[in-house]
């Protein structure tokens, strides 16, 4: 189960370090992604998004649709973005405000329906078979040689999107009026709401920018990983531990433990392949034992 | 001794229910209804300890399929092990329903005790995370478990006490009575004082804990009989597809319970077998017209949580418990006057 020989083989040459580290990193950026996206919607809204996998897949899925029609990667990639934005504020305004402040159990069992519909949809329009994307034109060129190891040019577009967007996500949430006025009607939604300011509106537009997220998650992935009608659950269990991890509604500890899960993934796959997801909840156990409220979350534990 | 007297009503139903069901299995000559209702049982006990974390305790498990799967995995390997049938011969069929609930009572101990602290959501996404870990162990362990494909070839089942579990009509009898029994504990334990105890927990911990209730180990001893009772149904499922399937530990499984709990009710002891029992004619009745079941189940889900907001037993509950306090309510007016 363990091979620690070839594990010692790839730390002592720079090549395999390199290579093993930017498949980490860009593990790490969609999960990261996802989980901001998950992060944030319950750090406002304090629901739990069980169907924030749907919108990555439905993000790849449109992506993958236009790239093949436009040929342009990058207005895929918005389209993809866009689109996963759209269907999480029609998500929020029919289906989820409804059940705001109800029990949990209500709000799982919706997002269990809605997961169940989606994948027969996307089953329906787009077959069950895998499909492949490929890597897009704008970025078949020869990859970059650094220090010894090779690293794909789209590798570093997709971490580069990643970072700025977090960025962008933490800026917009702190800094900006949007984000002041989502804060306060997280806090007290009645007085904001007396204030003469539309709170539902901004909900939906938070939950769909949340949507958003995990749609460019999953444009950035189509050309990278393999699309499946089922793709959506496998990716919302790792954003789960990453946002476990790195504490609920923190953003900076989702980056932190996107990139410890990233690179346990990547480097386990060489150490201990059969192991890779053993060792991922062996960490989210551990930190949920000796620090329940993540790595940088703060307050009590909801 | 005591517990015969206190629950002697209780108890003459749940003979009475198992006659009743011995009779329907035996009576009629045609095997759907043995192989309906035997699904049911399996279904039907996974639904109902479900419900007994998350009607009386309020812990909304979204992994307990977890447990399911791994009682019917652990009594199908033992039996399918030359090594374990040839040392205990007769009494290893007894022996591995034993081990299985005793073992995915363990293994519930494990996750229980670090899942249990946290509340409502935390809790929900744990279960769910070690739900997947044991899904994705049993499809990455190819050599014990068969991957993807199962257990294949069958699960022996050597006689024992005259019991022989490869004829229908014996294993049909043994899995009713299986199911009867781990009914009536559940009816035991949420109507005893530990079942009060558990509700206690669901309405306010920190008041229970005030009272001098211990809440973690009160919650732990919940999640693990919960747990061993799902590991019986699937040991029922196991022995009726002479099989086990790394489905049974996915997550749908364990959305599927919970929606039957929510369809039959939440708030009585019998809801979630008639939720079971719903859902399994609903699936039965998509299929015959569309292969796309998913996609109207999940419509169904989202009428009865939007519209209804909660299950036929509940709802048939309230309107009972209503025309009641009318009927007292008229009564007291003609009494005033």
């Amino acid at each position: 189960m363990f091979d620690f020989d070839a594990l010692a083989a790839c730390m002592s040459t720079s090549a395999c370090l390199v290579n093993q580290a930017t498949s980490g990193l860009i593990i790490g950026m969609l999960l990261f992604l996802v989980a901001s996206g998950v992060t944030l919607i319950f750090g406002v809204l304090h629901v739990i998004n069980f169907a924030h996998g749907s919108f990555y897949m439905i993000g790849a899925y449109f992506a993958y649709t236009t790239y093949h029609i436009t040929g342009n990667y990058f207005l895929a990639a918005l389209v993809g973005a866009v689109g996963a934005g759209i269907c999480g504020i029609l998500f929020e305004r029919l289906i989820i405000s409804r059940v705001y402040g109800q029990n949990l159990l209500m709000q799982l069992l919706v997002c269990y329906a809605f997961i169940l519909i989606v994948d027969d949809l996307v089953k329906i329009i787009w077959g069950a078979e895998y499909l492949a994307m490929g890597i897009p034109a704008e970025f078949r060129l020869p990859p970059l040689r650094f220090a010894g190891g090779f690293v794909p040019p789209f590798y570093l577009f997709l971490v580069a999107v990643s970072v700025f967007i977090g960025i962008g996500s933490l800026l917009l949430v702190t800094k900006t009026r949007f984000g002041k006025i989502v804060r306060a009607a997280a806090l007290n939604a009645p007085m904001v709401s007396a204030l003469g300011i539309r709170v539902n509106v901004y909900f939906a537009l938070l939950f769909g920018f949340g949507c958003a997220l995990a749609g460019v998650a999953g444009a950035l992935a189509a050309p990278v990983r393999s699309l499946t009608p089922g793709m959506g659950l496998g990716i919302l269990v790792e954003s789960f531990i990453v946002t476990v991890i790195g504490g609920m509604g923190s953003i900076p500890g989702a980056f932190l433990a996107a990139i410890i899960l990233g690179l346990t993934r990547s480097i386990g796959s060489v150490g201990f392949p059969l192991f890779v997801d053993g060792a991922m909840f062996m960490i989210m156990a551990l930190v949920l034992i000796f620090r329940p409220t993540g790595l940088l979350g703060q307050g009590a534990v909801r | 001794m005591t517990l015969l007297i206190e629950f002697r009503r209780d108890l003459l139903i749940a003979l009475a229910g198992l006659v009743l069901l011995v009779a329907i299995g035996l009576g009629i000559d045609h095997a759907w209804p043995r192989d309906f209702l035997t699904s049911i049982f399996a279904a039907g006990l996974l639904a109902m300890s479900l419900n007994m974390l998350i009607g009386y305790t309020g812990l909304v498990s979204f992994g307990h399929a977890a447990f399911f799967a791994m009682g019917g995995y652990i009594f199908g390997l033992l039996l399918q092990s030359p090594a374990f049938t040839g040392a205990l011969g007769a009494g290893s069929v007894p022996v591995a329903l034993g081990v299985a609930v005793v073992g995915t009572g363990l293994y519930a101990v494990v996750i229980g005790a670090i899942c249990v602290r946290l509340t409502e959501i935390y809790f929900a996404f744990l279960t769910l995370a070690f739900q997947m870990f044991l899904y994705s162990v049993i499809l990455s362990w190819v050599d014990l478990t068969g991957g993807d494909q199962g257990l294949m070839g069958g699960i022996p089942r050597p006689i024992f006490l005259g019991i022989d579990l490869a004829d229908q009509y014996h294993r049909y009898v043994f899995c009713a009575v299986l199911f009867v029994a781990c009914v009536m504990i559940m009816r035991i334990m949420t109507e005893s004082p530990f079942g009060y105890t558990l509700r206690m927990i669901r309405d306010n911990a920190t008041r229970a804990a005030f009272l001098g209730v211990n809440v973690f180990r009160v919650k732990l001893i919940c999640f693990v009989v919960s747990s061993s009772i799902a590991a019986v149904g699937g040991v029922i499922l196991a022995l009726f597809t002479s099989g086990a399937y790394p489905e049974w530990a996915f997550w749908a499984q364990s959305g599927e319970a919970i929606f039957m709990i929510m369809l039959g009710g939440l708030n009585v002891f019998l809801g979630p077998i008639l939720g079971a029992v719903a859902l399994r004619i609903l699936n039965d009745v998509v299929q015959m017209y569309t292969s796309h079941t998913e996609i109207v189940i999940g419509v169904v889900i989202m009428f009865v949580v939007l519209g209804l907001r909660r299950g036929i037993l509940d709802f048939v509950k309230d309107w009972w418990v209503e025309k009641q306090q009318a009927r007292l309510a008229a009564e007291n007016r003609n009494g005033q006057e």
